[in-house]
């Protein structure tokens, strides 16, 4: 959903620059405060303060991980218990058909296996990647979002929007710089 | 929110606190230590007797459980001058407090020695003169047992005498050279540690069992000791956050980065367990599986799922999540725990060996739990007394104030 303006360009929303990740951390805390939904953060590196100052609790691709971790242990020991004791039971010095401790580093694996892909897939699923269009690339100085600036762009699908008001309110934030983002 | 110079006072009310923690730990030290002792009397038979035998294997138990606490504060405290890191600045005090236990502990070695014959039977003349022992003989003679206790002991005191007083020496000069030095002292420092503890765990535990051998044993045992300094010193951390200079100096990050660290130091003490079992497993060799028959037979298996449910999968499912790893209520009482079940897994180092592998059989006493309680009480005595007489924060360490701003907003 897109807002209409002037019937010239079809707004995503308004970018604010900063030059600094404490400018930036401060103002997602006030965006956030001043009870904006629909808005990200860009920068050049990870912020660890941002997770906490933009209050983001998705926690899917733990979960994702977790169960395909639990699949992996299962299906490894499984495999290794399928093998040994029922399609080619194999009697090795005397130990049992089903070797616990031989079957440990196999089941380790498999679960690592699984939880590392399915924490990859589950990565790629939720956050929509690839994604070969981003509005946020039509502002010109974002290229910068991957060197030395900080951006946060709030969009114009947020029920607080409003061309004007939100504009002044990035400018109040200290933004170096605020632009309009083309959909 | 940074914090300033003038807070970083010891609050006197934590001086207090901790003078009275000192006094209920030596209180509590004393009892259980008498009681101990009382063993050797109340099971009957004099300094040769059973009773004599049982007091010392409980009395093994406990020291080693508490010597291995201290040695683990002294290897921890080397490894952060090396590595660096926030985790390892706001633990330092603690670290050294910890490791000053050592010139008490290092001298705890000598009723083993002096009795050693009522519980290392290469020590007896029947030993010493076994085929087995006596090919070994050029480790396994009794002077050399003694020189080797020298050894540890001087490498130990001399380790902790020398960081403690350069580090005392940082704070009052704040000179960068000083920090050097300690740096430069704690590399060769941590190598020769897990040498020198290798043998002393051979020397202490796997002797008891003279004829079998592990190359793993010694960084196992080391790993144990790493555990349960990390999980008292944490304990103690949740105690002192309360009042300055360490309320506002602790952050939510810091407790975060140490429970990581526990809960790595509880995963490097399952893999070394278990790479012991599975090399043993597959080789299957008579004289390598006496070890792990005596404990998985007569009713020892139990101790043996206790610890592969205690000592992995519980303190694992408690420390994965990320807020309870944050939380100091919580990670007190993981802390505590890990202390407590640390002491099964030395009980089950030293007791089956004293089984017969031909037809094991458990074996307990109240001994073995009196001990633990009773070197603990000292330990714990002389950590808190030694822990305000330096301000609580190294205050010459060069990166103290970003290190206090770890996981603080800007």
């Amino acid at each position: 959903m897109s807002v209409h303006t002037d019937g010239e360009i079809t707004l995503y929303g308004l970018m604010a620059e900063f030059e600094t990740p404490g400018q930036l951390v401060a103002a997602a805390r006030r965006t956030r405060e001043a009870g904006f939904k629909n808005y990200d953060a860009y920068t050049p590196y990870p912020i660890h303060e941002l997770d906490a100052a933009m209050d983001l609790h998705d926690n899917r691709v733990s979960l994702f991980t977790l169960i395909g971790g639990l699949l992996g242990c299962a299906g490894g020991f499984g495999l290794a218990t399928w093998v040994s004791a029922v399609a080619w039971p194999l009697n090795v010095g005397g130990r049992p058909l089903i070797s616990v401790p031989m079957f440990i580093p196999v089941t380790f694996e498999c679960t690592i296996l699984l939880g590392g892909l399915t924490a990859a897939i589950g990565m790629l699923l939720l956050n929509g990647l690839p994604m070969p269009y981003h509005p946020v690339f039509n502002v010109e100085r974002f290229v910068n979002a991957s060197r030395s600036k900080f951006f946060i762009c709030i969009e114009s699908t947020d029920p607080k929007f409003d061309r004007t008001l939100t504009a002044n309110f990035l400018e109040s934030l200290g933004a170096e710089e605020v632009a309009e983002v083309a959909e | 929110m940074t914090t300033t110079e003038h807070s970083y006072k010891t609050a006197p009310q934590l001086s207090e606190t901790l003078k009275r923690y000192s006094s209920i730990a030596t209180f509590i030290g004393l009892v259980f230590l008498a009681l101990l002792v009382s063993g050797i009397f109340l099971e009957g038979g004099g300094l040769t007797g059973a009773g004599m035998g049982h007091f010392l294997r409980a009395y093994l138990v406990g020291f080693w459980l508490w010597f291995g606490a201290g040695a683990g504060c002294l290897v921890i405290l080397m490894t952060q001058y090396l590595t660096g890191g926030a985790w390892g600045l706001v633990i330092r005090r603690p670290l050294e407090a910890g490791a000053k236990t050592l010139y008490v502990t290092c001298f705890l070695f000598l009723p083993l020695l002096v009795f050693r014959e009522q519980i290392y039977w290469w020590t007896t003349p029947a030993g010493l003169a076994d085929k087995v022992i006596h090919a070994k003989s050029l480790y396994l003679n009794v002077p050399f047992l003694w020189v080797r206790w020298a050894i540890y002991s001087i490498f130990l005191c001399f380790y902790t005498m020398k960081l403690t007083a350069w580090s005392k020496q940082e704070d009052e000069t704040r000179s960068t050279a000083v920090s050097a030095k300690l740096e430069a002292l704690s590399a060769p420092g941590v190598l020769i540690f897990f040498i020198l503890m290798t043998f002393c765990s051979v020397d202490y535990l796997m002797t008891l069992e003279p004829y079998w051998y592990s190359t793993v044993y010694g960084f196992m045992i080391v790993i144990g000791w790493v555990l349960t300094a990390l999980a008292v010193v944490i304990a103690t951390l949740t105690m002192l956050e309360k009042y300055a200079p360490m309320d506002h100096a602790l952050t939510r990050k810091h407790y975060h980065d140490l429970g990581k660290l526990l809960f790595a130091m509880v995963m490097m003490w399952t893999y070394l367990n278990f790479s012991q079992l599975i090399i043993t497993w597959s080789g299957n060799l008579p004289s390598e599986i006496v070890w792990y028959i005596k404990r998985w037979n007569g009713g020892w298996e139990a101790i043996a799922l206790l610890l592969l449910f205690g000592h992995f999968v519980l303190p694992f499912a408690m420390l994965i999540s990320q807020p309870a790893k944050k939380s100091s209520k919580f990670i007190f009482f993981v802390a505590c725990y890990i202390i407590a079940v640390h002491a099964v897994d030395v009980y089950q180092l030293v007791e089956p060996n004293f089984t017969n592998v031909k037809d094991p059989h458990f074996y307990f006493s109240w001994l073995d739990v009196v001990a633990p309680l009773g070197f603990g009480g000292l330990w714990l005595a002389i950590y808190f007394r030694n822990l305000p007489g330096m301000p609580l924060l190294p205050l010459g360490a060069p990166d103290l104030v970003k290190a206090l701003n770890h996981g603080r907003d800007h």
